[in-house]
């Protein structure tokens, strides 16, 4: 009998974590219960983006949207709609998935097979047109119309600072040399960025494709993927894929019969920040510590066990396949004139609707924060919005309009970086986030030159005092100058962007800066050093739900009297300004 | 050679490609600030005040590890180059201990003449120092990560110039060290207590230890004799920690400070250098000719650094080793024996004293019981030629004012091959000067022997011998040592005939003038001055071969007999053991 619906259940990381086994398995018991074995099929698939909402199932054909799913749901959608027929209402996304909004300004070319295959599947991935471009590269394209094709497609680095790839890559594959290595940068490391993981779990197999590409193209029969151990599902993933594309012969000796012979393996990183700079990346692939060297010489000449090496980082690649397949040119058409394609954003931090998105290159900031992200989560003002991770700078309302493309971030203080994008709301505290990234800096900076490790614990100490009510005017000067030597006397792009975050709050936020210095004072509350929570004795009713709720507990009263805060024992939690529901309680 | 157009702040200038732009810039005497780079080590780009910005592009590049590229200019001061370069001095400062004063480096510190140069006259930013404890756990050399400034000079010498491992970086960031890995101590690390990390350190983190104190308290102690020797390398290179030149030889001055200083007698390691070629030479002679004579090649064991090197990392190299124990050690077992016996003094009474341009011999004096031939410690102490220019002034000797004396006898004169072991290749040499000798019964022509001499890492050639061709090689700088090494092994492991007769192996770079206990600033071209300054002294010898040395004649005469008699043995030989890289 044909199968007549499909279960598509989500299996990325994030609903992974929300139980997306218990939830496969629920639905094949009930579909077996209920003796619709045959009629359906549960596939696990990649990424559906609203991590947000997860874990997620979708059912085709109808695409009926399920969010929030858990295990002891399954039941029911297998009885209600697919047994029944009638779409279970509680589990709904609002309106089902061609009109929800978050995918609506949505290009996915990156994720085309996230949440649409089983990762699990070679098969799945070659009916999807996967390895269509590798055909065509190995029996009918010469490396200089591969070069070419990738020169029209205007591709350009995703991994942060939006080199040429064609460009890359002819450096590579004009180098004479004996050896020359194919890497894959899978390192993602920016706080919560996970673009990368995601199309790994996703569609393994587009990256493997890619890079069999390059290695063609350059004339390399070594390719190496270096993947954080912390993305453990994705390495498990890549490892099936490497099996399958082994077993059905598209990797390893005379591939599909052309003479050209390729392999991949795997290298897993301990999960240091600064291996993502490519030059600290090849340092720990050869089992060196993982520090930044000088470039020039850049990999593409000098890279891997000092080999000429083709690094480009997971989004990078997985663009690959559709150029080589569809065309430059059709690529070009994609996005801006100068940053072609589009490009995937993790966005998080007080939006409504967090996760995974890609969009065209030129959406505007308003766009994606609105549109897509369903605005500012509880009706809250949006502050600021930091793209580009701890390497890159806020961005405020002001410039919500800007299109999104590398030339366009940098020019307004801030960088695509691989694609973070950390939205703030009027409860965020500037001082406090911008602490908060350059603490993510001292903890990542491997320590070899001095501008970077003395100066992001220097600015850290520097942001502390201010948090905490104890910096003086000469502070800010020093933040600025230490910014300064940092950006240009660091050796690799970690030390030379830690700085950003400081450097465009400064600019942007100098009045909140100001406040917490000249008048001791935290808008949002965020630092605690500066609030003290007292309670107006005219409000106060004496409902006591202040005083039980206080952790300490410092908050004395009798009942239907007003109540005091001891503020020798106060830690600041904020916890009996949520609960009051009378404003008796006041932060100053 | 190709040659590339560039300008240097506007100045135009042609210089080779593949020149750094720190180099370009110093050639238009323009000096762009460096700390972490040294011009023995691969730029490590660590420190960031060589950067130069180069015009119409928006970074700062480092100039000690950019090369130069056609048509660019190169800007290397402008009042941001110079703000950025200040900040991050200030930043290193508030992260290295002010206590100059009291610093093993005060005066030849790099930092302290960079801070100088910065005129930074208050702090902005307030101290914030590493609480970590020394590792003084060698005899040699003192690590004080507290005065570190993670320039990475020590890890890379003891990694890439050395080939030891001893040091690495450990943690990460604002935590990083530079120490052994695992916890070790430097003593229970491979270290071969070389010193090489001493003599690059540009600060206070890595520093000989200081025993001057010892000296001072044996010449104030009447019961005690003290006699010190000198060697050969001290004499070309100390007169640097005075102003002067490199390879000024200052043989005289240096008797006349020791005396001045209170030493009883006053001998040359060069004498026993020549001691130890009778022994060697002659141990080499019988490996040629006699098959009970020990494997092939003969591998020299003057170097205690090399010696450590051998025991940790080719134990299987052992039978190979020339069991002549150093001149060091040899001079100081001759003078609690033959020489007290001669002078009539009780042995127990002689303070024997060397001082030497290596930080090893510290550890040597006392790496076994074989270092006690004489009854009782054969050497008491040790001092680096740094050591003695700190006590030459400290003891307010006018050194280079000093009219020149002459070494006490018995043990005092020297050949020429004597002086030459200072020199990477000198060893060989002298050993060749006097095997041939051996061999032949003639005197050797011409003994100036240039197959063997120059400053290459690895040399190897033949030299005749009589009827005998000798397949030699000399190798320098420890990282140069595992490819004779690996040779040597492949060939004795597949049935081979040796590769060579006689390997001669020093682990600093130039050989002991290049030690890590010299004056600092050592460099290629210091190397090649000092080593000039060592020939000299071989060439306005009028003795130029050991074996015609009148005072080695007599020892062997009245006190030894032979080479490798039995008196030999007991106290000139030596025996070697495999260590293991880490302890605990």
């Amino acid at each position: 009998m044909a199968i007549k619906k499909y279960c598509l259940v989500c299996g990325g990381t994030g609903c992974e974590t929300g139980k997306t086994d218990a939830i496969y398995r629920g639905l094949l018991a009930a579909a077996d219960a209920n003796g619709i074995s045959d009629d359906i099929q549960v596939v696990k698939t990649g990424c559906f983006g609203l991590c947000e909402k997860g874990p997620i199932v979708k059912v085709l054909p109808e695409e009926t949207f399920y969010v929030g799913v858990s295990p002891e749901d399954t039941g029911k959608i297998i009885e209600e709609h697919l047994v029944e027929g009638r779409i279970v209402d509680s589990l709904l996304y609002k309106v089902n998935n061609k009109k929800i909004k978050f995918y609506q300004k949505q290009k996915r070319l990156v994720l085309r097979n996230c949440g649409v295959i089983d990762p699990e599947k070679i098969n799945e991935y070659i009916a999807r047109q996967g390895y269509v471009a590798l055909e065509k590269v190995l029996f009918e394209l010469s490396s200089e119309e591969v070069l070419e094709e990738l020169k029209i497609s205007g591709l350009r680095g995703r991994g942060g600072a939006g080199f040429p790839t064609w460009l890359k890559w002819k450096f590579t594959a004009e180098v004479e040399s004996d050896k020359k290595y194919i890497v894959c940068n899978a390192d993602e490391g920016d706080p919560g960025a996970y673009m990368d993981r995601a199309t790994l779990e996703g569609d393994p197999h587009s990256i493997l494709e890619a890079m069999i590409i390059a290695g063609k193209t350059v004339n390399s029969d070594h390719g190496v993927i270096y993947i954080r151990a912390e993305y453990p599902l994705a390495i498990q993933r890549l490892e099936i894929a490497l099996k399958q594309a082994r077993e059905s012969g598209l990797l390893g000796d005379d591939i599909l019969g052309s003479g050209f012979s390729f392999d991949i393996e795997i290298r897993l990183g301990a999960g240091a920040f600064v291996c993502g700079e490519e030059t600290a990346l090849l340092a720990s692939t050869e089992g060196n510590r993982g520090m930044p060297i000088p470039k020039p010489p850049f990999p593409a000449v000098k890279g891997l066990f000092a080999k000429p090496t083709v690094i480009n980082n997971v989004e990078t690649y997985a663009n690959i396949p559709l150029i080589i397949e569809k065309g430059g040119a059709w690529f070009k058409a994609i996005g801006t004139e100068k940053s072609p394609g589009t490009k995937v954003f993790a966005l998080t931090g007080k939006i409504e609707n967090s996760g995974l998105v890609e969009v065209p290159m030129g959406t505007t900031l308003r766009e994606i924060i609105f549109d897509v992200g369903g605005g500012i989560r509880d009706g809250k003002e949006f502050k600021a919005v930091q793209t580009g991770g701890p390497s890159g700078g806020v961005i405020t309302k002001d410039y919500l309009d800007t299109p999104i493309d590398f030339d366009h971030l940098t020019a307004i203080g801030s960088m695509m970086g691989s694609g973070g994008m950390i939205v703030m709301d009027e409860d965020d505290c500037i001082v406090d986030i911008t602490k908060f990234y350059m603490e993510f800096c001292v903890d990542e900076s491997c320590g070899k030159c001095a501008p970077c490790r003395i100066g992001t614990k220097r600015m850290h100490q520097i942001l502390g005092k201010i948090t905490s009510g104890q910096a003086t005017m000469e502070d800010l000067q020093k933040l600025k100058d230490i910014g300064l030597a940092t950006q240009k006397a660091s050796l690799c792009g970690l030390g030379q962007t830690a700085a950003n975050p400081v450097l465009s709050t400064l600019k942007y936020f100098e009045e909140e800066y100001l406040e917490h210095i000249r008048d001791g004072k935290c808008r949002s509350g965020k630092c605690k050093d500066l609030v003290t929570y007292t309670i107006d004795a005219d409000k106060c009713i004496g409902c006591t739900v202040c005083a039980r709720k206080c952790p300490v507990p410092c908050i004395a009263g009798e009942r239907k009297a007003p109540h005091v805060i001891d503020q020798s024992k106060c830690i600041k939690c904020g916890i009996c300004f949520d609960v009051c529901k009378f404003g008796a309680v006041i932060v100053a | 050679m190709a040659m590339v157009n560039i300008k240097i702040n506007g100045q135009p200038q042609e210089v080779e490609a593949g020149t750094s732009i720190l180099d370009a810039a110093k050639a238009v005497q323009v000096k762009i600030p460096t700390l972490c780079y040294h011009p023995d080590l691969e730029p490590w780009a660590a420190c960031g005040l060589c950067v130069v910005k180069v015009e119409n592009s928006p970074k700062m590049v480092r100039a000690c590890a950019t090369l130069v590229v056609e048509g660019q200019n190169y800007i290397t001061h402008d009042p941001e180059l110079m703000e950025v370069r200040k900040t991050v001095v200030e930043l290193m400062q508030s992260n290295h201990p002010n206590e100059c004063l009291t610093c093993a480096r005060n005066g030849t510190c790099e930092f302290q003449d960079i801070s100088e140069d910065f005129c930074i006259r208050e702090a902005p930013y307030c101290e914030m120092l590493k609480d970590l404890p020394k590792d003084e756990s060698t005899p040699s050399i003192v690590l004080d990560p507290r005065k570190c400034i993670n320039c990475g000079r020590c890890v890379q010498v003891c990694q890439q110039m050395q080939d030891v491992w001893a040091l690495e970086f450990i943690n990460r960031g604002y935590d990083t060290v530079m120490q052994p890995a695992a916890g070790a101590l430097l003593n229970e690390s491979p270290c071969i207590k070389c010193g090489q990390c001493s003599a690059h350190c540009p600060v206070g983190a890595i520093y000989e230890k200081d025993e001057t104190e010892k000296l001072l308290a044996a010449v104030r102690d009447e019961s005690k004799h003290v006699a010190i020797q000198v060697a050969p390398a001290v004499r070309v290179a100390i007169g640097e920690a005075f102003g002067l030149e490199p390879g000024v030889l200052l043989t005289g001055k240096i008797y006349a400070a020791l005396r001045m200083l209170g030493a009883d007698a006053v001998f040359d390691t060069n004498f026993a250098a020549d001691l130890t070629i009778m022994e060697e030479g002659t141990e080499l002679v019988k490996r040629l000719t006699s098959k009970g004579g020990g494997p092939l090649p003969q591998i020299t064991s003057c170097c205690p650094a090399w010696t450590d090197f051998m025991e940790k990392y080719y134990p299987d190299m052992i039978p190979h080793f020339s069991t002549a124990k150093s001149p060091m050690m040899m001079q100081g077992a001759v003078t609690k024996t033959y020489y007290a016996e001669k002078a009539g003094i009780d042995p127990k009474d002689i303070y024997s004293v060397a001082i030497m341009p290596c930080t090893a011999k510290k550890y040597e004096i006392g790496r076994d019981d074989n270092m006690r031939s004489s009854g009782y410690n054969d050497m008491d102490l040790v001092l680096t030629t740094r050591e003695l220019a700190r006590l030459i002034k400290r003891a307010g000797i006018d050194f280079l004012n000093l009219k020149d004396e002459e070494a006490d006898n018995p043990i005092g004169i020297y050949s020429g091959a004597g002086t030459i072991f200072g020199v990477t290749g000198g060893v060989m040499e002298a050993a060749l000067r006097t095997a041939y000798k051996l061999v032949t019964d003639e005197e050797l022509g011409d003994v100036n022997i240039q197959a063997v001499r120059g400053m290459e890492g690895v040399r190897s050639g033949e030299v005749s011998v009589g009827d005998t061709t000798l397949r030699v090689a000399v190798a320098h700088g420890m990282a140069n040592v595992r490819q004779l090494m690996d040779e040597v092994r492949d060939a004795r492991d597949n049935g081979r005939e040796p590769p060579y007769h006689f390997i001669e192996v020093m682990a600093c770079k130039g050989g002991c003038i290049g030690g890590g206990g010299q004056p600092y600033n050592t460099d290629e071209e210091v190397r090649q001055k000092r080593t000039a300054g060592i020939y000299s002294d071989d060439e306005k010898s009028t003795v130029r071969c050991s074996h015609q040395n009148p005072s080695i004649i007599k020892i062997y005469e009245d006190y030894l007999g032979e080479p490798l008699s039995a008196r030999s043995h007991e106290l000139l030989h030596t025996k070697y053991q495999a260590r293991p890289l880490y302890q605990k």
